[in-house]
């Protein structure tokens, strides 16, 4: 694997863009992009009170260098494209959720992208008014709750046995990259505990859909999944 | 466990021995020796884990023929023109170099179980406190009366992934226009169960765009197999009228082939073909028989909470080479196995502690361009056998970019599989 020379080629390939969609150059619809918000919000918050989740917050983003967000633990693949000079405007954010694996290889985005220009432009106009105006966000902070299943409180309080962790994980690390890379299988490295326990109770609970996850959730109990969100919070770059 | 004395001792007078022999494979320090036998998805799996796992702590030696090692798995792809052959080349480079893992390049020529020793080509003997062996499978020999592996260049099984690989590719890339290709499946038990079923899907791939009026003739001793519905529906839609398949009740399972001539004999019917892909029926490889690890299956019985032989509890068979219960004989069984047991070889050389063996498994096939389906299970260890748990399979009818997502999802899996086997 040469992970390196790829990024390389696709932070030139995002300077010069000969083979990516063509950058956007307007703003699209506010409200139509908060319906599409809903996709990002698993992962990312935005406005008051905003906190790091699975992905960084995402307030101030436009005119900010990747990788810039205090205390979040960026993929090395992100922490490259930043070197590589990397700032997200329209156009780059445009592209990057696209296709954000081919714009950052290797970046733990596990998100596939949105190939719609129309709906990019939308959600990149309700992320401009938000992001910018944190406080004029209409629900009560942190508006983006990186929950899509509850959990009860005592289950989210077992604290998990990370040595058993390590070796459950071993299962998951079949498909799930140690280190973080994103191909085709998202990324389950550097998670806040309680969204990894969120989402394998998502599964378990056949919440979220996916027939793989379902049954690989579905015969861990309370703390084993405890075990396994405290192994792959400390995991991956 | 610790060492007892008497285990220790036998671990010392082996490696005066060692010392006194012409080539002396490195020195043990005293640590416990683990000696795995094969570089596959099984092999290289205990060995990475086991090493990564003791932090060096162990001493680890995988024996491997080949510098190179090349995946049976997606091995069909690039049979389909999907992945070129360089994709599914992998080293034992990051094993010896990050992991510290004594990697030789020598053929394991026996095994003395009374002194715990495993004899290479080279002559070389290594002691062992535990040995891992996951040798793969051999060919079940006169199982398809009329061929033996001096005639596999006429008549490949390509079911060892490399130079056989090419060969059914080039085959292929050379038949006549509206030539036959025939394919004689193995019977039960076998490596990939959907494999022959996917090689016939990217074979038909192929033809349809090179040689549209070409056929393909499977000659079947089993009366189902893995994913059927999902190939059959794939094979109505995208390679209509190309495919005929004999299952038993047509003499699929009376087969003989005359690889001078390029006929197949099916149930007394000779037919001239001008590729024939002969999947012989299958047992454990070659090393696991000669260290008297399989019983009348030809297969390795093995215990499912650790993997250990049981014929000797200093052994542990991974892979397709074990007689294990429901798991199918996959790369992605042989990886989750290879886990459970180095849980517990290092459980019983170092004290760590052990917990639950599990196992998973799911495998990818691919039918046509990004159409791709899978079918997986959870197993749990019980005395008798590895015992399904849960599984799931996809359905016919499914939509084009879920298809196109499972497809994606496997390119994701070998990635990731890869990397854990190899480091």
């Amino acid at each position: 694997m040469t992970p390196a020379p790829r990024s390389v080629a696709a932070a030139a390939a995002l300077l010069l863009a000969p083979a990516l969609p063509a950058g956007a150059s307007t703003f699209g619809d506010v409200d139509r992009g908060a319906a599409l918000w809903a996709q990002c919000r698993p992962c990312h918050e935005i406005g008051e009170a905003a906190r790091n989740k699975i992905g960084p917050n995402l307030n101030f983003v436009f005119g900010r260098k990747a990788a810039d967000v205090d205390d979040f633990r960026y993929s090395e693949a992100m922490q490259r494209a930043r070197n590589e000079g990397l700032v997200w405007s329209l156009d780059t954010l445009d592209k990057f959720i696209a296709q954000p694996n081919a714009v950052v290889p290797g970046t733990r985005m596990g998100f596939p992208g949105l190939s719609d220009p129309a709906a990019r432009a939308d959600v990149l106009a309700w992320l401009r008014k938000n992001s910018d105006n944190p406080r004029d966000i209409p629900e009560a902070p942190p508006t983006a709750v990186g929950t899509d299943h509850s959990v009860a409180p005592e289950i989210l309080a077992i604290v998990g046995d990370a040595e058993y962790g390590a070796y459950l994980a071993s299962e998951c690390l079949t498909c799930h990259r140690a280190g973080g890379a994103m191909e085709g299988i998202p990324s389950v490295t550097g998670w806040p505990q309680e969204d990894f326990v969120v989402a394998m109770h998502a599964y378990k609970d056949k919440v979220r859909d996916h027939p793989v996850m379902q049954m690989m959730a579905g015969r861990l109990n309370n703390e084993e999944i405890a075990a396994l969100a405290a192994y792959f919070a400390d995991l991956g770059g | 466990m610790v060492l007892d004395r008497r285990h220790f001792l036998g671990t010392s007078v082996a490696l005066t021995a060692t010392l006194a022999a012409p080539v002396v494979w490195g020195q043990a320090n005293g640590r416990p020796k683990v000696v795995v036998i094969g570089g596959g998805p099984g092999g290289a799996t205990a060995a990475r884990y086991i090493a990564k796992d003791s932090d060096g702590g162990i001493d680890v030696t995988l024996v491997e023929p080949t510098r190179d090692y090349y995946t049976c798995f997606f091995s069909n792809l690039y049979i389909g023109g999907f992945r070129d052959l360089a994709s599914l080349r992998h080293s034992y480079g990051a094993l010896a170099s990050v992991y510290g893992i004594n990697v030789v390049h020598e053929t394991a020529v026996g095994v003395d179980r009374d002194a715990r020793t495993v004899t290479l080509s080279c002559g070389a003997v290594l002691p062992y406190d535990r040995l891992v062996i996951s040798p793969g499978i051999d060919f079940v020999e006169g199982s398809v009366p009329g061929w033996d592996v001096s005639a596999q260049h006429a008549m490949p099984h390509a079911y060892k992934a490399g130079s056989q690989t090419e060969l059914a590719k080039a085959q292929v890339a050379a038949m006549p226009e509206g030539g036959l290709f025939c394919m004689i499946a193995p019977p039960n038990p076998f490596r990939c169960p959907p494999g022959p079923y996917e090689r016939v899907s990217m074979v038909a791939h192929v033809l349809k765009q090179t040689n549209p009026r070409a056929k393909i003739l499977i000659a079947d001793p089993k009366e189902k197999y893995s994913k059927q519905a999902l190939f059959e529906e794939g094979w109505q839609a995208h390679y209509t009228g190309m495919i005929d398949r004999l299952g038993p009740d047509f003499g699929g399972g009376n087969v003989m082939v005359d690889p001078g001539e390029m006929t197949v004999d099916i149930d007394g019917e000779v037919t001239r073909v001008d590729v024939c892909n002969v999947i012989p029926a299958q047992k454990a490889g070659r090393i696991a028989e000669l260290a008297g690890l399989t019983d009348e299956t030809g297969y390795c019985p093995i215990v499912p909470a650790t993997m250990q032989s049981r014929l000797d509890a200093a052994v542990h068979v991974l892979g397709d080479a074990a007689h294990q219960g429901d798991m199918p004989k996959s790369a992605f069984a042989a990886n989750s196995q290879a886990k459970v047991a180095a849980m517990a070889i290092r459980g019983a050389l170092t004290g760590s502690k052990v917990f639950p063996a599990k196992f998973s498994n799911t495998c990818w096939s691919l039918i046509s361009p990004e159409n791709g389906v899978k079918v997986g299970a959870t197993y749990e260890a019980t005395e008798e056998k590895i015992a399904k748990v849960d599984g799931f399979i996809s359905q016919t009818d499914e939509e084009a970019a879920l298809r196109q997502a499972t497809f994606e999802e496997s390119l994701g899996w070998y990635a990731g599989i890869t990397a854990d086997i190899f480091g």
